[in-house]
Parts: structure tokens; sequence; C-alpha cells
């Protein structure tokens, strides 16, 4: 398999010599206009960043050709997702993919009556034979996967449903459940599976991926750049790859910005790409720099100096004086459209490091702030509540 | 005659007023050929979907001008039929799929696969991909919100989504991990009145300096707030100068007037006259949320600086049970009953 990340040399000719990266140019048109998500998404199981453990465990599978029933559970942007789909195209080939996957999301209707008749028919499906020399290059193992993406948000009874399946054809079959929150699955089902937990990305090895990424995309970040980016991503590497993609647009995208008017014929597409990948180069050659300030813009964070500037606000003088400067603060900050959810993180992780306040005081403060952001999730309105919060700290903040 | 609002909405980038780097941002996300999926959030009156709108036209030209409305009949899974109403035009759609409440589920699944599965039928298009608006993004349930996840992803060379929200605190995080964020502010009281000033001058209206100043302020940073306020000071007088009064609405009025009436006594009778007033708000279809708000902001000036931060706290407390229960009068009234309470311990020393 054609790797991406195979030919390195494909980002060290690009960045030295202009005309020769048409050569190893993306194949299709579309890939240039991919977002880097997809893009970059793993093609093979050891492209999968920082999951050491269940790569390991699942390479030790593909060589026996046995697979456990999975359950793929860890937060978002983890690479749950692209590890069964790596796996499975490393299993079946791109011929075989057809026939031997279903894959089924929560943007599938996928109510107990779908798990009764699509997943059933599909799991009770005779395997098809792959075409003569086929098995030579990918393993086709005779058994069918079937994955069900976002599993949590399933009903309760259509997992029940899948129970007696998930046994009665395991002859032919393989589940994969892709979900978030483990607990939301129920314990039938979960027994039945051998779990995979995938961790929150470590700062190394979502670093590396960054500026791997960073490098074929001759995107020049500042130097700190990348450090920003994983913490503002909080670990979800899709998020990262997103800011990644969106900064680098935003400082160079101008020049970018390719002639589109009458395209001839096929010939011109390629050319374009040609261009395109010029215009990447020469902007990468003039220094349009991926800067710190631009990353915590496009990821919504808030400047320091106005959250510090609502603690200023807050700190105590007399308790009833702090109103006036409380609300005119957050009125702005409202009105500024910064996210509530936002404001209560950052002020949360202000308060929490704050030396000054007493244990005391931070255990009490922390219960407005699981208040808090209960109510926001619940929708209510952010100007009231991100009021209450302050002046509740700042009520907190003056006792002693 | 339509509206200034309207009237004088700005149709292209270049044309916005405020936020110039946003603009520039947004122009060169249009040029650059791979336009990411997009979710827009401000406070409203701030200018988001003027922006979207000068987007698309960037995108694809004076195309997306030219919209139809289109009404389709969904059907969910319990075969009931749901009528929907889509803002369409050739390169993009647009949708409110909390029109249908519970069932947005099914909207967003039947549509968004119908639009992902068909390529772009005009050749001389710019783009290959269509582009779906979502209204009202924060008031998608969960469910729907799942359904985008992966219809985001793997529809991703067809399809584009810009949603629009009012804050993000309601749009789950793989939603968000997916999508570049793009805020868009309140304008300032300064860019307001910038903009009052150029409309009354190509409406040939009489300019008042000080006037344009108070409705910036009054209006909370809203400009499609301020553009009303700014017509209706000039249908009701001939001649403006910069004391002429701006009338408030109808229901602030009446809310500023119910303030009065609890200020004034605290008893059970009192409860039950403003109960007939707030039942007055709600049935002229006054948002609870937008009655609690003005209410408590009226009464924070009028009471001792003390009790403040007591009536923030209990007017977000009933907030936060109006977006829960169902019979909004029941929290409206315990708020009053409550603020009453609070007062009136204060005033007699005791504890409360």
């Amino acid at each position: 398999m054609a790797s991406f990340f195979d030919n390195k040399a494909r980002a060290a000719a690009a960045a030295t010599n202009g005309a020769s990266s048409s050569k190893t140019a993306p194949p299709k048109e579309s890939q240039n206009l991919q977002p880097w998500v997809e893009k970059y998404r793993p093609r093979s199981l050891n492209d999968v960043t920082a999951q050491d453990h269940t790569i390991t465990v699942l390479q030790r599978t593909l060589q026996a050709t046995n697979l456990p029933h999975m359950l793929f559970y860890g937060p978002p942007g983890t690479g749950k997702t692209s590890t069964i789909l790596a796996l499975a195209k490393e299993l079946y080939g791109p011929e075989m993919f057809r026939s031997r996957v279903l894959e089924l999301n929560a943007s599938d209707e996928r109510g107990i009556s779908i798990v009764r008749e699509k997943v059933k028919d599909f799991a009770r499906m005779q395997l098809s034979n792959p075409p003569p020399h086929y098995k030579d290059r990918y393993p086709c193992p005779p058994y069918k996967i079937i994955i069900l993406d976002e599993a949590d948000s399933m009903t309760q009874d259509a997992q029940s449903a899948l129970r007696r399946t998930m046994e009665t054809y395991s002859k032919i079959t393989r589940f994969c459940l892709i979900c978030n929150y483990v607990t939301r699955i129920i314990d039938p089902l979960a027994s039945r599976c051998s779990k995979f937990r995938f961790k929150p990305l470590d700062q190394g090895n979502a670093k590396k991926r960054l500026e791997d990424i960073a490098e074929n995309e001759n995107v020049i970040l500042e130097a700190g750049a990348v450090d920003t980016l994983i913490k503002c991503s909080e670990g979800d590497l899709r998020k990262a790859i997103t800011f990644l993609q969106s900064a680098a647009r935003l400082v160079g995208a101008v020049k970018v910005a390719q002639p589109k008017a009458n395209g001839h014929s096929k010939k011109r597409k390629i050319i374009e790409d040609d261009e395109y990948e010029d215009a990447m180069d020469v902007d990468g050659t003039n220094g349009a720099m991926v800067t710190i300030r631009s990353i915590e813009e496009i990821a919504g964070v808030i400047p320091n100096d106005v959250v510090d500037g609502l603690l200023k606000a807050m700190q105590p003088s007399s308790r009833g004086a702090a109103y006036e400067a409380v609300a005119e603060q957050v009125t702005d900050l409202v009105a500024d459209g910064w996210s509530a959810t936002q404001v209560v993180t950052q002020l949360y992780q202000k308060i929490v490091y704050d030396d000054t306040l007493s244990d005391k005081q931070k255990i009490k403060i922390v219960t407005v702030f699981s208040d808090v952001d209960k109510r926001l999730v619940d929708g209510s309105d952010e100007h009231l509540t991100i009021l209450d919060l302050a002046l509740q700290i700042s009520g907190m903040l003056a006792e002693t | 005659m339509a509206l200034l609002v309207d009237k004088y909405r700005p149709r292209s980038l270049e044309a916005l007023t405020y936020h110039k780097d946003l603009s520039e941002r947004l122009k060169s996300l249009a040029q650059s050929g791979d336009f990411p999926h997009l979710l827009v959030y401000g406070p409203s009156g701030a200018g988001k979907k003027t922006r979207i709108i000068a987007t698309l036209r960037e995108l694809y030209g004076s195309g997306v001008e030219k919209i139809k409305i289109d009404s389709r009949v969904f059907q969910t899974t319990s075969n009931r039929n749901l009528e929907f109403n889509i803002v369409a035009s050739v390169y993009h759609l647009e949708i409110t799929p909390s029109d249908v409440g519970n069932f947005d589920r099914v909207v967003i699944q039947d549509l968004l696969k119908e639009v992902a599965q068909t390529q772009q039928v005009d050749q001389s298009a710019r783009q290959r991909f269509k582009v779906v608006v979502i209204n009202e993004a924060d008031h998608l349930s969960r469910d729907a919100q799942a359904a985008l996840r992966r219809t985001m992803e793997k529809y991703s060379p067809n399809l584009r989504l810009i949603l629009l929200a009012n804050s993000t605190a309601n749009i789950i995080a793989p939603i968000r991990s997916r999508t570049l964020l793009v805020r868009v502010a309140a304008p300032t009281e300064a860019d307001i009145c910038k903009v009052l000033g150029k409309v009354g001058k190509q409406e040939g209206w009489g300019e008042a300096e000080g006037l344009n100043r108070r409705i910036a302020r009054d209006s909370g940073r809203n400009l499609r707030r301020a553009l009303l306020m700014f017509e209706a000071v000039h249908a009701q007088n001939e001649k403006v100068t910069d004391k002429t009064p701006i009338p408030p609405p109808d229901w602030e009025a009446l809310i500023a007037q119910i303030a009065d009436d609890i200020m004034a006594e605290h008893t059970p009778a009192r409860i039950l006259l403003v109960r007939a007033k707030l039942y007055d708000l709600l049935s002229h279809c006054i948002p609870p949320t937008t009655v609690l708000k003005t209410l408590t902001f009226k009464l924070i000036p009028k009471i001792d600086d003390a009790l403040k931060a007591e009536v923030i706290k209990w007017s977000a407390f009933y907030e936060h049970r109006i977006r829960l229960g169902s019979k909004h009068i029941f929290h409206l009234e315990a708020f009053v009953a409550k603020f009453m309470r609070i007062l009136e311990s204060y005033l007699m020393g005791m504890d409360f």
C-alpha cells in the first residue's frame, strides 16, 4: 500500500525543489482540497500514533488472522475510527473492503429495526471468495467486520438486540464497537468484547505528528506554536490538526489562491496541481509564519489580560462594591462573544492554581464551578450564569 | 419598503464595516479552495448571518443570492410526516432544524445525505462542494449532533457545513473538533455609531450625534436592534435632536413597570398583580429568559449593593429552572417571590 508517509522523501524534495514536487504530488486533485484530517488519516496500523498497546495487540491478531469482538473507547480525536479503518484496509485491501466491511455510525438510522434487519442480514451473509492471487497481498481472513461507530448513541434496545446476533454469527462476523463513554454500552455487550482504551495523546507523539504534517504542507511554525496547539486541543489530535490547517490558511492562504479560470481539459487539472504545490512552496519561503497568537485566536482561547481583568474585578474590596466592576467585565465578555465554557475553563485554571487562596476557599469555589458547568450544558443563559459565577466567587474571596 | 436592517445589509465581505480582520480571514478561507466546516458563534445582532452570506457570495459569486424556498416532507420512523422548509440556491441550502423539534435528527440524516451524495451539477460552479448552512445549531438535539459527526468527515468532498450558534456550550465536543470556530464579537458602540451615521446620511435624515450614541448604548451592542431603534425614532419624529427620547419596546416598558410594582410593595397581593402582567408578556411570546433577564437588570439598580450578588444568584438559578422545566410562569413567579423575601428580610435586618 502506498502510504502517504512512506515516501518521506517527498517532503524533502518538495522543500528543496519546487518543480520536482509535481512527481510526488498527491495523485488526485481532490486530495488537495481535502481537510488535512482526512488527508493524513493513518493508512496503515503502523501510522497510528501513540496507541502502542492497542496497536501491538491488533498487529499480533493480524498475524494470527483471528480477531476478537472489539470495543474501542476513549476521548474524541485519539484515533479510534482511524485504527479500525486502517486495520480493515490492511486485512482486506481495496477490492474486498466493500463486501467484507459494514460501517454504521450515528448518521445512519440505527434503531432496533436496523439491528434486526441490516446488521443481521450482513452478519448472516456468506463470505465471498477473494479473486485469485489477491490473498498473496492481503490476508483476507474468513470473516467480515461490522463497525458500529459512535455506539454510545445507540439506544439500549438496539444494543440488547445485538447480543445474540454477536454470538450466533461469530464464526463469520466480527463486531467492532466504537464509543466515547464505555459506561453507555450495556454490560452484556461490553463483556462480549475485548476492550481497548484509547488514551489521550501524549505531548511527544502529538508533537511529532503535527510537525510531520507541517513539514509536508510546508507550513512554517513559530517556535512554541506546536506546544500551543497541543495545549489548546487537550489531547485531541483531530482538533489540533484542524487548528493547524486553519492557521496555515490564515497566514498564507491568499497566495495559495489558484487561478481557477476556464479549466480546459483534464490536463489542466494536473497543471493546476503543480501550481498549487509551487504556490505552497513560495509560501513557505516567503516566511508566512503560523504564530502562537493566530492559533489561540482560532482555538477561541481568551487573551490572558481579559481573564485577568475579570479576576481583578472579582477581588474583594467590600463585597457589594465588587458588583459594578464585575458586571461591567462580564457584559463586555459576553458581548465580545467569548464562549461561556471557555470562560469557565480558563477562570477555573486561574483559580485552582492560585496559591494565595486557602484550600477551604478553593473547595467552595470548585462547587460553584461544577454547578455552573451543569447549567451551561443545560442551555442556561450565558450572561446570567457567568455573572452569577463571578459574583459568587467574588463573595467567597471576600470570606476569610 | 424594506426595513433599514435589510436595506443596508452588506452584501459582500468588502462592504462589512467592522471586524475587518475577520472579513479578511473569511475571504482568504473562501479563496483557498479547501474551505473547512465552520462553526460561527457570537451574540445576536453581531452580524453572523451577514458574514456568512457574504462568504457564500465570495465562494460562488452572485448565484447564491437567487434563492427559492422549498417545502419538503420527511417521514419519521413512526411514519409521521414532517413538513420542513428549506431555503436554497443552486449552490447552498439553508435549514433551521430546530423547527421540527425532536425530529431534527431525521431531517439532518436524510437531507444531508441526499445533498452529500449528489455532486455539484453545475459544471461552471466555482467549487465542487455544496454548502449547507444550519441555523440555531445550539438548539440541535444531541442525536442530531451525533448524526452530523461522521457525515461531516465522510462526505467532505461534496459537502461543507456552516453552523450558526449563539454559544458553543451546547455543541458537543466531537463537532467542535471537526469545525473551524469563528467568533463574531458584537460591534462596539463606536462601530454602531458609525453605521447609524452612514445609514442616516444615505436616507437623508438629519444628523444627531448624541442620539446615535444613546441608541448605541441602549442597544446593548446589538446592531440589528440599534438599527430598528434608529428607524423607530425617525419614523416617530419629523425632526430629531440629541434629546429626542428613544421609545422603548412595549414589553420593556411593561417589565420596567413590573419592577416598580415589585419594589413598591412586598405582599402576596402584589405577586398576584405581577402575575397578570407576566402572563401578558408570555402570551405575547416574549421568551421567558428575556423576561427574567430584563427584570433582573431592571431590579438591580434599585437595590442595595449587598443584595446584588444574592439576587443574581437566584436569577441564574430560576433561569436554569426555566430551561429545564415546562411551565415558565411558575419559575418567573418564584423569582418574584424570592426577590420580595430577600429584600424584605434585608430591610427587617434578618438573616436571609
